[in-house]
C-alpha cells in the first residue's frame, strides 16, 4: 500500500461538487476543558467534531469518497441505485449526497433503528428496507448481498465494510487535518471500531507521519451493549477493511461509562453528540490520565439530536 | 410453580447465542418478565452478567420486548406474561 502524501490529490474530482458537499470535512478540533479537568497542563485532550459535518456525522466523509470512487470507476453509472447496509449514519450520508447528486438510494437497516433516523432517511427521499432487529446490521448486510446477487445490474453496492475508499477518506481527510490542527503534535489517537474506516484511515496516516504516535482502538466490553455504531469484533461480522495489527492497544468501554460521558459532554462541554462519541471520549480520558505529557485526539462521531428519543439521557430510567 | 404454567419463548440475539449453546430461542417458565429472565439466566449462568448489573437489575441498555412492545413502556420486569407471549432481547445497532 502506498502511503505517500501525493495521494491527497487523487481524491479530487475534475468537476466541482455542489456547495453543500464541499462542506464535508475540515471539521474543528476542540479541546475538552471541563471533562479533562484535573489533568496536568502538559496533557491535552482534543476531539475532532465530526458531528458538525453537513450530514451530522463522520460518515459523510466515507460516503462521499465511496460515491466518488464509484463515479470514477464507472460502477455508479446509468441510473443505478446505490444500495448498502447501515446502522444509520452512513445511510444518512448516502441519502443526503444522493439527493444532492440525483442518485437514487436504497438502504437496509435493522427495524429497531430510531424513529429520528428512519424519518431523516425518508425525508431525504431514500428507500428503506427494515431487516430483522435480532440480527443487527449483520443481518442487513446479508440482506443487501442477497438482493444485489439477484439483480446485480440494477445496483451500485459500495459495501462500506469492505471498500478501501472508506478508510482512505479518513486517511486523506481527518488524518491530515489532525496533523495540521495539532501542528504535528498529536501523540495518541483513540477511536472506536464500527466499519473500522475512521480508525484505520486516521491511524495509517498518523503512523505514516510518525510511527511513534500511539493509536488505540475502542470496542464495547460485551457482545450485547448499548454503544450504537460500535462493533464487538469477537462476536460480529468482521469488516474486510479491519486491520487489527494497526492498533497499539485495544481498549474496551462499558456502555454505562459511555452513557455517562455522553451526558457529561452535553452538560459540561456543550457538545450534544451520540453514544459512540461518549465511548471514544471516555477511553481518551482514560489514556490521558495515564500520561505525564501528551496530546490525545479522539473523534466525536455523530450528533446527539438523532438519539433524543433514547432513554439514556435520563439516568434514572 | 404450577405444572400447568405455560412456557414463554425468549428470542436470543445472535451476539448472545454463544452463551445459550447457540439456541436462538429458549422456552422458560415465569409469570412475569422478571421471572422468565431469572429462569433464563439460571439455565445459562454465563448470560447473567450480560443482562444484569451487580445489584441484579436489568442493565439499562438491554432492550426487552414483549408482544413487540418495549417493557420500559409496559411494567418493566413486573410486566405479566400470558399464554403465547414471546419475549425478545434486542441488540442495539452496531457498525456504520
Amino acid at each position: 500500500m502506498e502511503l505517500a502524501h501525493a495521494d491527497l490529490q487523487t481524491i479530487s474530482l475534475t468537476e466541482p461538487l455542489p456547495g453543500l458537499l464541499r462542506r464535508i470535512g475540515g471539521t474543528p478540533l476542540v479541546r475538552l476543558t471541563r471533562l479533562a479537568g484535573g489533568l496536568p497542563e502538559t496533557v491535552a485532550v482534543y476531539a475532532k467534531a465530526e458531528h458538525l459535518n453537513p450530514g451530522g456525522s463522520v460518515k459523510d466523509r466515507a460516503a462521499l469518497a465511496m460515491i466518488r470512487a464509484g463515479l470514477r470507476s464507472g460502477a455508479l453509472a446509468g441510473g443505478k441505485t446505490l444500495i448498502d447496509a447501515t446502522s444509520g449514519n452512513t445511510g444518512i450520508a448516502y441519502a443526503m449526497i444522493g439527493a444532492a447528486l440525483g442518485i437514487p438510494v436504497t438502504l437496509a437497516m435493522p427495524a429497531n433503528a430510531s424513529e429520528e433516523r428512519r424519518k431523516m432517511l425518508e425525508t431525504y427521499g431514500a428507500e428503506l428496507i427494515l431487516t430483522d432487529p435480532m440480527e443487527g446490521t449483520d443481518g442487513a448486510q446479508r440482506f443487501v448481498r442477497a438482493r444485489v446477487a439477484r439483480d446485480p445490474d440494477r445496483y451500485f453496492y459500495p459495501d462500506q465494510y469492505n471498500n478501501n475508499a472508506n478508510w482512505r477518506a479518513h486517511f486523506d481527510g481527518a488524518g491530515v487535518e489532525i496533523l495540521d490542527q495539532t501542528g504535528g503534535g498529536v501523540t495518541h489517537f483513540v477511536a472506536g471500531l464500527g466499519t473500522t474506516g475512521t480508525f484505520t484511515g486516521v491511524a495509517r496516516r498518523l503512523k505514516a507521519f510518525d510511527p511513534a504516535i500511539r493509536c488505540l482502538s475502542v470496542q464495547p466490553d460485551t457482545p450485547l451493549h448499548g454503544i450504537e455504531g460500535l462493533k464487538h469484533m469477537e462476536t460480529a461480522l468482521v469488516p474486510g477493511i479491519y486491520d487489527p495489527a494497526l492498533a497499539d492497544a485495544a481498549l474496551t468501554v462499558e456502555t454505562e461509562e459511555a452513557y455517562e460521558t455522553t451526558r457529561r459532554l452535553a452538560r459540561e462541554e456543550g457538545l450534544l453528540v451520540g453514544v459512540s462519541s461518549g465511548a471514544n471520549v471516555a477511553a481518551a480520558l482514560r489514556v490521558a490520565r495515564s500520561l505525564e505529557a501528551g496530546v490525545v485526539v479522539t473523534i466525536l462521531c455523530d450528533a446527539g439530536t438523532r438519539y433524543l428519543s433514547d432513554s439514556f439521557w435520563n439516568p434514572t430510567r | 410453580m404450577s405444572t400447568t404454567q405455560t412456557l414463554t419463548r425468549i428470542h436470543i440475539p445472535t451476539p448472545l447465542r454463544a452463551y445459550t449453546n447457540h439456541e436462538a430461542t429458549v422456552a422458560v417458565a415465569g409469570a412475569t418478565v422478571g421471572e422468565a429472565l431469572a429462569n433464563l439466566v439460571a439455565r445459562y449462568p454465563e448470560l447473567k452478567r450480560h443482562l444484569f448489573d451487580d445489584e441484579g437489575r436489568l442493565r439499562s441498555f438491554v432492550n426487552v420486548y414483549v408482544r413487540d412492545e418495549d417493557i420500559r413502556y409496559l411494567e418493566g420486569d413486573r410486566t405479566p406474561l400470558g399464554a403465547g407471549d414471546e419475549l425478545s432481547i434486542v441488540p442495539s445497532i452496531a457498525g456504520g
